[in-house]
């Protein structure tokens, strides 16, 4: 349902030109329609300013700029983002929490025509299931993995996960992150690196228009690395979740820089193909 | 094909091969770890693939995924590898995913965790119990079968005897039947028509007016699903020698195969006394037990366990026959579930034991 206003009441708060959401509920309006084609539906239930959005559409203009799309299966893991395994017009399999590199390798082990990617969280990737992606990467399969990395639990409501930086506060780190008590945070893309059956990784971002076209290019390399046949895909997209991450929502794109993106690099850390 | 010396592991293999199986995984454990063997020699040999898993919960986890592409596909381990698989399996009934899980179990302590499911929530899946490899050579072909028709994992539960005894078998494909089309196996073909597939274990057909899914609709129809698969899923046992008499004797898989040699004996004798075989481990053959030992005056279950299926047994019979465990745990040092107790001899004077104390009363 699209609901269109001419006139949006704006309101002054703390200085800032805000929408007035105290008075009767008024409707934002529809400039044009941005959903991208492979979405049946482009609502959602995710707060205001997640990153997941822009990612899963990155992934999903990729398969149609690459022309794969009537070969593409997904496999999601457990996550915020797992709301939209039910909303894409590309094929689905919904995998368990961490289990979805897997799942991935059976689908393309029986069907190698296939381009088949997963779609996991920090969470779903390096706590739960972090030997599932490893083996996966080791095996070379010639599967896409794309991690969603917020560096905290966002379904549950902000709790530490293996990727959250150093002084991050939580709701189970609640004086922050402590490297002594509470582990330090692991760098997937970097331990995946050194395995030879790994021909593509990559860390990228979406808090920027900029950062979300480079996320474009690795998504694309990720995706013809597999095509090509020549190894195991992966490519970790930064994200913001300024509700787990206790901050406003207009604040997430700098956090992301200053603190996510301080401890998880961005770049191309391995292309074997371009070497 | 016609009948050839094979061991029971290999028998497993071939008959895997034979039903159409062109996906295996798994991780080594006695006495599983043979089954493993043949399918990584023969699965290329026939065009099908056999990855080695990094774990069990990855081993079910790769079979899911074979699985969701429309593939027969098989995985299994002992029961405590299945342990390991247990949240997938309890998924992978709601995600509908036709899937055949070996347990080469180690003795038979693993009654409870096949036939109630060692995983969460409100699901079944059919248990089917071979007598020996060549009754295996003929179960796992229908385990395929069941998988297919119902959509769900199958469980075959054998052990260390099916695994390791040499039998004359023939693993020709059996014709068990037309099935449905599988038109829910993705290949990518329906993405971007607007009609894209979804498998899942959280609902099962994609909704395109509203985000998210409708766990309570889901369920709900789940449910419905697994109360028909439990009717219609055919109940089998063997039934020997119980028309008149006193004492029936339940046994299943390796323990029945010793305990049914000792009841011909003890008939050859003249004692009266019969055995209940039950195949389909769930759904339970309450039926043919109850009509088997409608004239009994008790009813012995025999197991290589504390008294699993003997629960079971009780309530198929509901009170009708006094039912008594003449089981009990019996291994060697190996653990690998190698009984001393299958001996003929033994149980042949277990039972001969409970029928003197039935006459002495």
């Amino acid at each position: 349902m699209i609901h269109r206003s001419d006139e949006l009441r704006v309101v002054t708060v703390d200085g800032r030109a805000v929408l007035d959401t105290d008075g009767a509920p008024q409707g934002a309006r529809l400039v044009d329609d941005f959903t991208p084609t492979l979405v049946d539906e482009g609502h959602h239930h995710l707060c205001p300013g997640c990153g997941e959005p822009i990612a899963m559409r990155s992934v999903l203009e990729t398969l149609e700029e690459i022309d794969v799309v009537s070969r593409s299966i997904g496999v999601f893991g457990i996550g915020c983002y797992t709301a939209f395994s039910n909303n894409l017009d590309c094929e689905v399999a919904q995998a368990l929490h961490g289990r979805a590199p897997s799942v991935a390798t059976g689908i393309k082990r029986a069907k190698p025509d296939t381009v088949v990617f997963t779609i996991q969280g920090d969470g779903d990737m390096v706590n739960e299931g972090l030997q599932e992606v490893i083996h996966a990467a080791a095996r070379g399969e010639r599967i896409t993995c794309v991690m969603l990395n917020n560096g905290v639990f966002g379904e549950t409501g902000g709790h530490i996960t293996a990727t959250t930086v150093l002084g991050q506060r939580t709701k189970n780190t609640l004086d922050g992150r402590d490297g002594r008590e509470h582990g330090y945070p692991i760098r997937l893309s970097n331990l995946l690196v050194d395995l030879e059956g790994v021909a593509f990784v990559g860390r990228c971002a979406v808090n920027n228009a900029g950062n979300v076209a480079r996320t474009r290019k690795m998504l694309q390399r990720a995706f013809e690395v597999q095509v090509a046949d020549v190894g195991f895909s992966f490519v970790e997209i930064l994200t913001m979740c300024p509700t787990g991450w206790f901050i406003d929502t207009l604040e997430a794109p700098a956090y992301l820089d200053e603190r996510l993106a301080a401890t998880h690099t961005l770049g191309v850390l391995k292309d074997v193909a371009a070497g | 094909m016609t009948a050839t010396l094979m061991e029971g592991s290999e028998a497993i293999a071939e008959a895997m091969i034979a039903a159409g199986c062109r996906f295996f995984t798994g991780y080594p454990m006695t006495p599983f770890t043979e089954v493993l063997e043949h399918m990584a020699r023969r699965l290329p040999e026939v065009g099908g693939a056999c990855v080695n898993a990094e774990s069990e919960l990855e081993a079910v986890g790769m079979a899911w995924g074979a699985a969701v592409t429309g593939t027969r596909s098989a995985t299994g381990s002992t029961g405590q590898g299945l342990s390991l698989m247990q949240e997938s399996i309890a998924e992978a009934a709601l995600a509908q995913i036709p899937l055949v899980i070996l347990n080469m179990a180690r003795a038979q302590g693993d009654y409870f965790q096949a036939t109630r499911g060692g995983g969460h929530g409100d699901y079944r899946t059919p248990v089917l119990a071979p007598l020996d490899a060549a009754e295996a050579v003929t179960l796992v072909q229908q385990a395929f079968h069941l998988a297919d028709r119902w959509r769900t994992p199958v469980v075959l539960f054998a052990d260390y005897y099916t695994a390791h005894t040499y039998a004359s078998v023939d693993p020709t494909p059996l014709d068990l039947g037309p099935l449905p089309v599988k038109d829910w196996a993705l290949d990518g073909s329906t993405s971007g028509t607007g009609q894209a597939r979804l498998v899942s274990p959280l609902g099962d057909t994609k909704r395109r007016d509203r985000p998210g899914y409708d766990l309570n609709d889901f369920y709900t129809r789940m449910a419905a699903k697994t109360a028909a698969m439990v009717d219609g899923v055919e109940r089998m046992a063997e039934v020997v020698d119980c028309d008149d008499a006193d004492l029936v004797v339940v046994a299943f898989g390796t323990a029945a195969k010793y305990a049914r040699a000792a009841v011909a004996e003890l008939r050859a004798d003249g004692r009266r006394v019969g055995l209940v075989r039950p195949i389909t481990l769930f759904p339970f053959p309450d039926a043919a037990l109850r009509d088997a030992a409608a004239g009994a005056r008790l009813v012995a279950v025999y197991e290589n366990n504390q008294g699993q299926m003997v629960d079971d047994v009780r309530l198929a019979l509901d009170g009708a026959v006094p039912t008594r465990f003449v089981g009990g745990l019996s291994l060697d040092s190996s653990g690998f579930g190698i009984a001393p107790d299958y001996d003929v001899e033994v149980l042949r004077r277990r039972f001969a034991g409970v029928l003197d104390e039935m006459e002495g009363s």
